[in-house]
């Protein structure tokens, strides 16, 4: 049995996007190995999340629903997961802060090999290797899992969100591991979110990021264009290191890597672990008062000027052009 | 409190673009890149230090910390750089990096730890060179101990410590008890992140990381550097994950600069129709 487990990512009682990452890997998947998906989800309340999931094409949705699995800690998932998983081929979840913390114990109590944040699956007959991302993106490196089960993360930005397929997939519970001995020695204290009314980073189909040229004003000179465009905000670190923008709107290598359909780079001068972060984006407009600036090396549209002037004007030029 | 802090060297993060891939893509080339101890790994051992410290004496130690490397004989000079740092010993693993992958590290540093049995790991969250943040992970699962990943800010309490770790959209705040591990992300050198039960909460650090002083990398040399081999460690040194080649990442083709703010949004509207 060659089949595919999909861990589902929950937030709040519902699916969250990054899930369909991993559903649109399983896909490729499944369909080079002759096997079929499976989505587990895994949490307390998540009978929408499954419902959801089951919309998604899969051969069933799988839920491990108790109240002792509220709050995410890998101490209590891990074991669940990893006895739901010794049945399949393939174990994946996508690169989110929860995946990467997740994803590696599981492998280590299957004994597997785990690659991470991988950008693409390759099939040779029913052999997958898992193409992923080495030195802040400047080398790839085609990696080759050893043991029976595979465990790996997916990039998010490099897999589509997959679309509902398909009839309903049936949903079953599974039964609840029980937690590792280390789950009692790790308490859950609090999660404190920080309120955004724009699109994730990793979603949008804009993103307007800015660097630490912007100082104190970051939000007052960025957040009109990301209005105007319907973005997401994101910021370079030294942007986030100096306190001018949130650390969660850090893209780069050690942030969000995201590739959306227009990426604006402002005052950034594109250090190789930003530019890690956005090289995939498939537009890249730069505007930097510097001309030597690295980032005019990846930039689709460079624009030399200050850019306190320059982007109320694009604001409003692109209104115009819209009108 | 005694923490165990692996270090990894890795080429040069700054000029990672100058990696080549040879046209067999069987290896990544790194020739001509100077070495550094990786990022994330500096910072481990950043917080360790505070960790066994009060702030105002940074050279008197209430606890140890050992610091671990796998490597051949000339990565001792990243342990004896973390020495001289104020690490109180080192332990280097002789290996090479091709014969390893996470799996095999993390089951080497188990071994380890059952031998020096610190209170804590504390490692950085990913080697820049792999990226493949996982080492921290599998270790925590292989001691059955709790982990606290991407750690922003760490404070001890008694018997244990209180970790805000960095995840999509906020802050996750866990309570981990000793012997626990911990691996830390950027912001765990910021002035206020990191406080051992003995410094006071209004004690500012400075940003990033310390230096070795002279005198300190002249007593760094007598300090104790041990060598271990991985078959001291582990029987099984199979690797769970291989590469099978390399390649280099797809090139961006050149792009133009653009004279004016019009001729962007008239390019981006009606050439690359993105508006």
């Amino acid at each position: 049995m060659a089949n595919i487990l999909v861990v589902a990512e929950v937030a709040e009682g519902k699916l969250k996007k990054t899930t369909h990452s991993a559903v649109t890997f399983a896909r490729h998947a499944a369909a080079a190995l002759g096997g079929t998906y499976s989505i587990l989800i895994v949490g307390s309340g998540v009978g929408d999340a499954a419902q959801e999931a089951a919309r998604l094409g899969a051969a069933a949705v799988l839920v491990a629903d108790a109240p002792s699995l509220k709050n995410y800690l890998a101490e209590t998932y891990a074991p669940t997961v990893a006895e739901v998983g010794k049945g399949f081929a393939v174990v994946v979840g996508t690169a989110s802060a929860f995946g990467k913390d997740l994803l590696p114990r599981v492998a280590a109590r299957l004994g597997a090999g785990y690659a991470t944040d991988i950008s693409e699956v390759i099939a040779a007959g029913a052999e997958l290797t898992y193409k992923r991302p080495m030195f802040a993106g400047n080398a790839y490196g085609i990696a080759k899992i050893t043991t029976p089960i595979h465990v790996v993360s997916v990039r998010q930005s490099a897999f589509s969100a997959a679309e509902p397929a398909g009839a309903s997939a049936p949903i079953e519970n599974v039964a609840v591991a029980a937690a590792e001995p280390a789950a009692a020695r790790v308490e859950f204290v609090s999660f404190d979110q920080i309120k955004n009314e724009r699109p994730e980073l990793g979603e949008a189909r804009v993103v307007v990021s800015g660097g630490r040229a912007l100082k104190e004003r970051f939000n007052e000179v960025l957040a009109p264009l990301a209005d105007t465009l319907g973005a997401a905000l994101g910021a370079s670190r030294a942007a986030c290191d100096a306190g001018y923008a949130a650390s969660d709107l850090q893209v780069g290598q050690t942030g969000k890597v995201v590739a959306p359909s227009l990426y604006f780079a402002i005052g950034i001068s594109g250090a190789i672990q930003h530019l890690a972060g956005m090289k995939g984006s498939k537009v890249i407009v730069a505007i930097n008062k510097d001309g030597d600036a690295p980032i005019f090396q990846v930039a689709d549209y460079g624009l030399v000027a200050d850019l306190f002037a320059t982007v109320p004007e694009l604001v409003a030029r692109i209104q115009a052009a819209r009108a | 409190m005694k923490i165990l802090v692996p270090l990894k060297r890795v080429a040069d993060p700054d000029n990672a673009n100058k990696v080549k891939i040879p046209a067999a893509g069987d290896k990544i080339e790194t020739t001509g890149l100077e070495w550094k101890p990786n990022p994330f790994d500096e910072y481990a051992l950043e917080s360790a230090l505070r960790l066994t410290e009060d702030g105002k004496a940074p050279k008197v130690r209430a606890g140890e910390v050992v610091v671990v490397t796998f490597g051949p004989k000339e990565t001792e000079q990243t342990l004896r750089a973390a020495l001289a740092t104020g690490a109180d010993r080192a332990i280097r693993v002789d290996v090479t990096d091709d014969k390893l992958d996470g799996d095999l590290v993390a089951r080497c540093l188990a071994a380890l730890v059952e031998k020096e049995k610190p209170d804590v790991v504390v490692m950085g969250k990913q080697a820049v060179d792999g990226d493949s943040n996982q080492v921290g992970q599998i270790l925590a699962e292989l001691l059955g101990w709790p982990l606290a990943s991407f750690a922003a800010t760490i404070r001890e309490e008694a018997g244990g410590l209180l970790v805000g770790r960095e995840v999509d959209g906020g802050v996750i705040t866990l309570r981990v008890k000793f012997p626990a591990v911990v691996t830390v992300d950027l912001r765990i050198v910021a002035p206020t992140s990191v406080y051992s039960l003995k410094t006071a909460s209004t004690f500012k650090y400075n940003d990033g990381v310390r230096f070795a002083a002279l005198p300190a990398i002249m007593a760094a040399k007598k300090k104790p550097l041990v060598e271990v081999k991985v078959a001291d460690l582990t029987a099984d040194a199979a690797l769970k994950v291989q590469y099978a080649r390399f390649e280099a990442p797809p090139a961006r083709k050149a792009g133009i600069k653009v004279k004016d703010v019009a001729e962007l949004v008239n390019k981006l509207k009606n050439e690359a129709k993105v508006l």
